[in-house]
């Protein structure tokens, strides 16, 4: 129905995150009728961010430089690094400023079925990278048995390296009522309970 | 005339779990996959319906997270149009076997061998109640006996064993394969997969598996019998069970016996 170059514009838009066909066409239609103010910055700001977007080559992070800003930030503390799953988990120990070390993102967790391995996690130059510079790494990969199996493996590792490591604590969370709590958060809790 | 010989037999067995487009039962979790933004391709072991997988909507949500996490015990609740499709799968947790043993490094590495080599090994839809039995008495072993050392290694090789067996490649390990003895076995052939007698293997021992004594109620369950163990089974479900669909055992089990290994 909708010209050719417009079908492509919404197949595309159907393809990311959280958009169905009837979205990419909403959200088609809006950009087009605001074609000075979002169409044309937010296709100059996409190519533009296509252009410069690099992979940091010490931690993984996506940034517009390499090494990204949180390597080379002097004022972070380089002897601490933790280590995150993905992307998007760098950027939610990030919104929390409750960390001021720098990280690897590991980009996954173990699996053979994805064809995940050590050497896909860039768990070698972890390694290398802990016992060059780190005093602390600090494990903060998810609660679920692909994240702790990962997470075993990398201390197994780093133990042989002498390096400290710890991990994020699991359990309840902040506003968070025990009486709706799953069972398995509550154990993981209870375990995890320390001296007052 | 064959296909109305197939056509008779469907119908006089109408109750075959294959042909059901409706199920509810307990289940443990092997796996599940993402697939699209919420939803998981979920794998279950089921008693009556073997290994069973399903399309769980919301598995990453936030009232769901943690239910579809492998070992997990689950009340299951199976619909499809038609029972050869993949179908819907509503999961409700009874036990969350993960979360238990998430500190524990060598028993969430035995906890995630056994469920990989159960999804992997495992044809679908095919009953193996014994099976499913045994990998709840294996976790449960693993939860209530803590100590790394203690004994849920040595039960997680008779699960091993238990799963060869039923898949029809189990281990003769009662006499020797050379001259029907039935003592001093300390050896499995690998080509027949029967013991042998320390006399009779003496000649060919460095073609021979070790067969660790506990096997046969002979003998503790220590370090290197349980490392002896895993070589031998490993073996065989490599050559009956993995070459036979040009895989390789899972990662997850080559990382337990590493791990068990390094603690010997």
């Amino acid at each position: 129905m909708a010209a050719p170059e417009i079908e492509h514009l919404i197949r595309l838009l159907t393809r990311l995150p959280g958009l169905g066909p009837r979205s990419a066409r909403r959200l088609a239609l809006h950009l087009m009728r605001h074609r000075a103010q979002l169409l044309d910055p937010l296709a100059a700001a996409l190519t533009e961010a296509g252009r410069v977007l690099t992979e940091c080559g010490t931690c993984g992070n996506i940034d517009t430089r390499n090494p990204c800003v949180v390597c080379t930030d002097p004022e972070r503390d380089a002897g601490l690094i933790c280590i995150v799953e993905d992307v998007a988990d760098l950027w939610a120990m990030e919104r929390s400023g409750a960390y001021r070390g720098c990280y690897h993102v590991l980009g996954g967790t173990l699996s053979a079925l994805d064809g995940k391995g050590p050497e896909e996690l860039k768990i070698p130059i972890l390694v290398s990278r802990a016992r060059e510079s780190a005093r602390e790494v600090v494990l903060a990969t998810s609660a679920t048995v692909a994240g702790q199996t990962t997470a075993h493996y990398i201390t197994e590792l780093l133990a042989k390296a002498q390096v400290t490591v710890t991990q994020i604590a699991h359990g309840v969370p902040v506003g968070g009522e025990l009486d709706y709590l799953d069972d398995g958060t509550l154990m993981a809790a209870m375990k995890a309970r320390h001296k007052v | 005339m064959g296909s109305e010989f197939r056509r008779l037999n469907f119908n006089f067995f109408p109750n075959d779990v294959k042909d059901q487009m409706e199920w509810t039962g307990d289940a443990i979790v092997l796996a599940a996959r993402k697939h699209g933004e919420r939803s998981a391709v979920v794998q279950l072991l089921t008693r009556t319906y073997g290994r069973h997988a399903g399309l769980m909507r919301g598995a990453t949500g936030k009232r769901n997270r943690g239910v579809a996490e492998p070992g997990n015990l689950v009340a299951a609740s199976w619909k499809a149009r038609l029972s050869d499709h993949l179908g819907m799968l509503a999961l409700e947790p009874m036990h969350q076997t993960a979360a238990g043993l998430m500190a524990a490094p060598r028993r969430l590495a035995g906890l995630a061998s056994a469920c990989a080599i159960a999804e992997m090994a495992l044809p679908e839809r095919e009953p193996h109640s014994a099976l499913y039995d045994a990998t709840l008495a294996l976790f449960s072993v693993m939860e209530d006996h803590p100590g790394e050392e203690a004994i849920w290694p040595a039960a997680y090789v008779r699960w091993e064993l238990g799963l060869l067996t039923e898949l029809g490649f189990g281990l003769d390990l009662d006499t020797c394969a050379a001259t029907g003895v039935r003592d001093d076995l300390i050896y499995v052939s690998p080509r027949s997969a029967r013991a042998v007698s320390a006399a009779a293997g003496e000649p060919f021992k460095d073609r021979l598996l070790p067969l660790p004594g506990f096997l046969i109620e002979r003998g503790p369950a220590d370090a290197q019998a349980v490392t002896d163990g895993l070589v031998l089974t490993r073996y065989f479900l490599q050559r009956h069970v993995f070459d036979a669909v040009n895989k390789m055992v899972p990662a997850a089990r080559d990382r337990l016996t590493n791990l068990l290994v390094d603690d010997k």
